[in-house]
């Protein structure tokens, strides 16, 4: 393996991490070219998902650090294509003051997520955490002149290094147990054990720490804050990109490396294994998720709660455990991150034309901006799941992935529960309709403020997003079938 | 080519969205006239074998994976859906023709109820069925929060609810048919034999699902409170197709696929039909609200329609089906009276106030228009409602003859109900004839007159009642073989 190899194989992590820099220097010599800043960094992504398409289709280097396969090189590019809405989002916000290292930020994050999804080794897998952590930690607090900012920064950063922590140690104890940190190689050494106290600590270890990135309940109390405080671009990107690549990675987790301790989380035959520990995570996220919703009056946090119950839905997928459950994770969760792109990109715009991102601050959208309010009414069906959008058949195949998975419909339980909690959870969405359709504009004194700048970038981007939420439900066989077939 | 009304409906609301508001209602008018025009084609070139079974008009994969087909199929149930969908729309349209607050919306989430209740009846793909299923019930949201009156907002969320509450069992109802049966499409899924086990359980789940769309009781409250939020459109829609989709479903999905389970069922299905008849005309005898009324009416109205499935034999479901279209055409009516004719002119549907008014001699037409709408509703033979519940009640006297009887003591208050509201409203408390000569001249300045697009909507649903009433043939003879082909016939 010479360098001129792994260089060849690891090009688009290279793109990026050049154009990182290279926005960087832009961003330092010339202070006031923001534009600039973002037209590179967005052809840095474009340059790296065509490096990506030029890659052969399979190789493993160093025993599983970087893989290329199939699924990695589909969410490589889903990945990249987040970040690259992300950008496109920055461009409407107030100005931001350093604009070129909020980019290189953004840039770093999403090579964090690109050696996420492209690894299987846990030591690689750790390191792209962090790399995506740290960079969201500074992303999230952002804001110098927010108070709030910096409080997500800094919740999201205690939460974060303690869940590391756990993770770290889950990591060390398989390591020990095993003598392998290669995902294959600790399948192929847990199917001869039996389920010991200490494997399952370290199991549930390792867990922990995605559900943290996942905001699985009660792993989960960072997010809110996060959401709401973070400047709107960065929430998007902590809710959409992370959320992707962690659930790709957890799914690589338990279903390469944990394979033989699926388990069974059956009504009446739970067996003990990574399956009922992640069939108790959703269950607790898709109760706490919606419940909590409930009562939020800021669609920021509301957006949140949201986020608890979905990655809740998304565990669904994973404690089915089969290759469909799989799949249909994948589909549901990468549905979801652009559908809270561009529900994210709608609260940037009435935050800046309002101040604020209350129900209130949305009450009266519908007569100012027939096209957000139109495309905000799609992302919040889609998340309700509504057909004919993407979020609905999104929760269709995952419940009958989920319902295909045991014998005797073993999971119907767990079905049930994800569809009481949809059930609640149209009623908030609604809420949010609610005030953009039907209340009154309360904020007149807001029309000053309004039009500082024309951000067609911006709402070209969110009707974007809404309109494949709109093709992925029409026509959900375009993703769903490549996802099923990246999948071995 | 039936296929067309979906796809036309549909365009319609997508023009809405980008042409300019004087073309609104046109475009609403176009849409639907080509919908009702598509059907009443089908229903006149088809010959009536073809609809005997449930034949095939389009079938493209969708998501093989899923095995999913975009798979639709008519028969002369569904026919006959079609037909009472396009009267419907059309009327609901021509009486909306004045709606001039953010028009463009309001017929734009018109159309896609309508667009969604036709995808309904022509789906034979479960999974499809249930995207306009669901479909249909967010823009009913939108037209009655937005547009509504009385108390709209905790109207439209109370109807949301309801229907989503339904709708998640008929999710899992569906998700298990589907495990289970290894496919989505109907046709194949009513030729597979459940365990009957799973039958005993799913199938509670799946009717019960959608017949919370039906009104049935216990589940029946959210229809008055929308049935009254709702802008007269909406009222209508409402009343007119959106509770068919309900029992039309039960009977497509719920009795074919699982018909042990049914037999199961049957009797409690029968027990709370005949509970929904004679409690929704009792409680609609007190009401003070002329939309109550009618609420009210349209839920003991739709207890016969489930007493019809209950009896599962040809003439029962048969005249199920035709109670649906009756109902359908005969609820647009009273709602379009109620609150398009009345309400839009005297501002109050208050009986009590109505009645101080005289309105028979102030909009002579409205009256004529109520006392037909109140005939037929009560079930004077020569209108539909007639032929149909007569049906029903045949069907039923080979199943459940103590229902005949109690369901017989429901049509009895739902006369008094009805003439009640009939007298408040229009032929108000006074008794002397003086007045009304100074009254009558009074009143004819106050109110704007009867327009032509209303005039023209009465008139057709009147005819549509009529014909069907005195010639209930046309209809049955498509409606038979069909329900005679179905599974779960005893």
């Amino acid at each position: 393996m010479s360098y001129l190899d792994l260089l060849k194989f690891a090009s688009p992590e290279a793109v990026v991490v050049l154009t990182a820099l290279a926005v960087l220097s832009i961003g330092l010599m010339a202070k006031r070219s923001a534009t600039g800043c973002a037209i590179v960094a967005v052809l840095g992504i474009v340059i790296a998902i065509g490096a990506i398409l030029l890659l052969p289709p399979n190789e493993t280097l160093f025993g599983g650090m970087l893989v290329i396969s199939p699924l990695t090189s589909l969410f490589k590019i889903i990945c990249l294509a987040l970040a690259c809405f992300t950008i496109l989002l920055t461009q409407a916000e107030k100005a931001p003051r350093h604009l070129g290292e909020y980019l290189a930020l953004v840039l770093l994050g999403t090579v964090g997520l690109m050696l996420l999804v492209g690894s299987e080794e846990l030591l690689m897998i750790f390191i792209g955490l962090e790399l995506l952590g740290l960079s969201l930690y500074v992303l999230a607090a952002f804001d110098k002149t927010d108070a709030r900012s910096a409080e997500a920064g800094l919740k999201y950063f205690l939460f974060g290094s303690t869940s590391s922590a756990f993770t770290l140690f889950g990591i060390s104890l398989i390591y020990g147990m095993t003598g392998t940190t290669v995902l294959s190689q600790i399948a192929v050494k847990l199917a001869t054990t039996s389920v010991q106290p200490l494997l399952a600590v370290a199991i549930v270890m390792t867990l922990v720490g995605f559900a943290f990135k996942i905001a699985a309940a009660p792993f989960h109390l960072w997010a809110p804050d996060a959401y709401q405080g973070a400047p709107v671009p960065s929430a998007a990107f902590i809710a959409s990109g992370s959320k992707v690549a962690s659930f790709v990675v957890l799914g690589k987790i338990v279903f390469i490396g944990f394979s033989p301790m699926h388990g069974s989380s059956g009504w009446h035959a739970m067996v003990a294994g990574w399956s009922p520990v992640l069939a108790a995570l959703a269950a607790l996220s898709i109760v706490v998720g919606n419940l909590v919703a409930l009562a939020q009056s800021n669609v920021r946090r509301l957006l949140a709660y949201s986020a608890v119950a979905h990655a809740g839905y998304t565990l669904i997928g994973f404690v089915a455990g089969d290759r469909e459950g799989f799949s249909a994770a994948l589909f549901y969760t990468t549905v979801y991150a652009v559908t809270l792109v561009g529900a994210f990109g709608v609260v940037g715009v009435v935050r800046r034309e309002t101040g604020g991102d209350d129900f209130s601050n949305f009450s009266g959208l519908a007569s100012r901006s027939p096209l957000l309010a139109g495309c905000m009414v799609i992302f919040m069906l889609s998340l309700a799941g509504i057909p004919p959008l993407a979020g609905f058949f999104g929760k269709f195949y995952l419940f009958s992935a989920a319902l295909h998975a045991g014998a005797n419909h073993a999971l119907l339980w767990l079905v049930a529960l994800g569809l009481v909690g949809s059930f609640v959870s149209l009623y908030y969405y609604l809420l949010v309709l609610k005030a953009i359709f039907v209340d009154a504009s309360s904020l007149p004194v807001a029309e000053a403020k309004e039009q500082v700048r024309p951000d067609l970038m911006q709402r070209g981007t969110v009707a974007a997003l809404a309109a494949a939420i709109i093709f992925l439900g029409v026509m959900p066989n375009v993703l769903a079938s490549r996802i099923l077939a990246a999948i071995p | 080519m039936i296929a067309w009304t979906i796809y036309l409906t549909f365009g319609g609301a997508v023009l809405l969205l980008v042409l300019p508001r004087e073309f609104a209602r046109w475009i609403a008018l176009l849409a639907t006239i080509s919908g009702l025009a598509l059907g009443t084609l089908a229903f006149v070139g088809m010959p009536i074998s073809n609809l005997a079974h449930f034949t095939t008009i389009v079938r493209v994969p969708w998501v093989p994976a899923l095995g999913m087909n975009y798979h639709l199929a008519l028969d002369g149930v569904s026919l006959t859906m079609v037909l009472v969908t396009g009267i419907s729309a059309v009327s609901t349209v021509l009486f909306s023709w004045d709606v001039e607050y953010r028009q463009n919306e309001f017929f734009f989430w018109l159309l896609l109820v309508v667009g969604g209740c036709y995808g309904v009846f022509l789906s034979a793909d479960l999974f499809l069925l249930f995207v306009f299923y669901e479909l249909v019930i967010v823009p009913k949201y939108f037209l009655i929060a937005i547009f509504g009156s009385t108390n709209k907002e905790y109207g439209a969320m109370k109807l949301t609810l309801y229907s989503f509450f339904g709708g998640m069992f008929v999710f899992i109802g569906i998700l298990v048919a589907y495990v289970s049966g290894g496919s989505l499409d109907l046709n194949q899924l009513s030729q597979f034999e459940f365990s009957p086990q799973l039958q005993s359980w799913a199938f509670p789940v799946l009717f019960f699902g959608f017949v919370v769309l039906a009104g049935i009781w216990p589940l029946h409250t959210w229809a008055p409170t929308g049935h009254a939020a709702a802008p007269t459109a909406g009222s209508m829609l409402l009343a007119g197709i959106v509770m068919k989709l309900g029992s039309y479903a039960a009977l497509r999905v719920a009795m074919n696929l699982f018909p042990q389970g049914f037999q199961i069922w049957s009797k409690w299905i029968a027990v709370l039909a005949v509970i929904g008849i004679v409690y929704a005309a009792a409680v609609a005898l007190r009401q003070r609200d002329l939309k109550f009324v009618i609420g009210y009416s349209s839920v003991s109205h739709m207890g016969f329609v489930l007493l019809g499935l209950a009896t599962a034999n040809v003439l029962g479901v048969s005249g199920a089906v035709l109670q649906m279209f009756s109902h359908g055409v005969i609820a647009a009516l009273l709602f379009a009276v109620a609150g398009r004719m009345i309400y839009r002119r005297t501002h109050t549907r208050e009986l009590d106030a109505l009645s101080e008014m005289n309105l028979s001699h102030a909009m002579p037409f409205a009256a004529f228009t109520f006392v037909v709408a109140a005939a037929a509703s009560m079930g004077i033979p020569g209108f539909s409602g007639f032929a149909a519940e007569i049906t029903i009640l045949i069907g039923a006297w080979k199943t459940y003859p103590v229902a005949v009887w109690i369901a017989g003591a429901g049509i009895v208050i739902v006369a008094a109900f009805t003439l009640r509201a009939l007298k408040l409203s229009f032929f108000g408390g006074k008794d002397v004839q003086d007045e009304v000569t100074t009254a009558t001249t009074f009143r004819r300045e106050e109110f704007n007159p009867i327009t032509i697009p209303e005039k023209i909507g009465a008139c057709m649903l009147m005819l549509t009642t009529l014909a069907v009433g005195v010639y209930p043939k046309l209809l049955l003879d498509r409606i038979m073989p069909a329900v005679e082909t179905m599974r779960f016939l005893k």
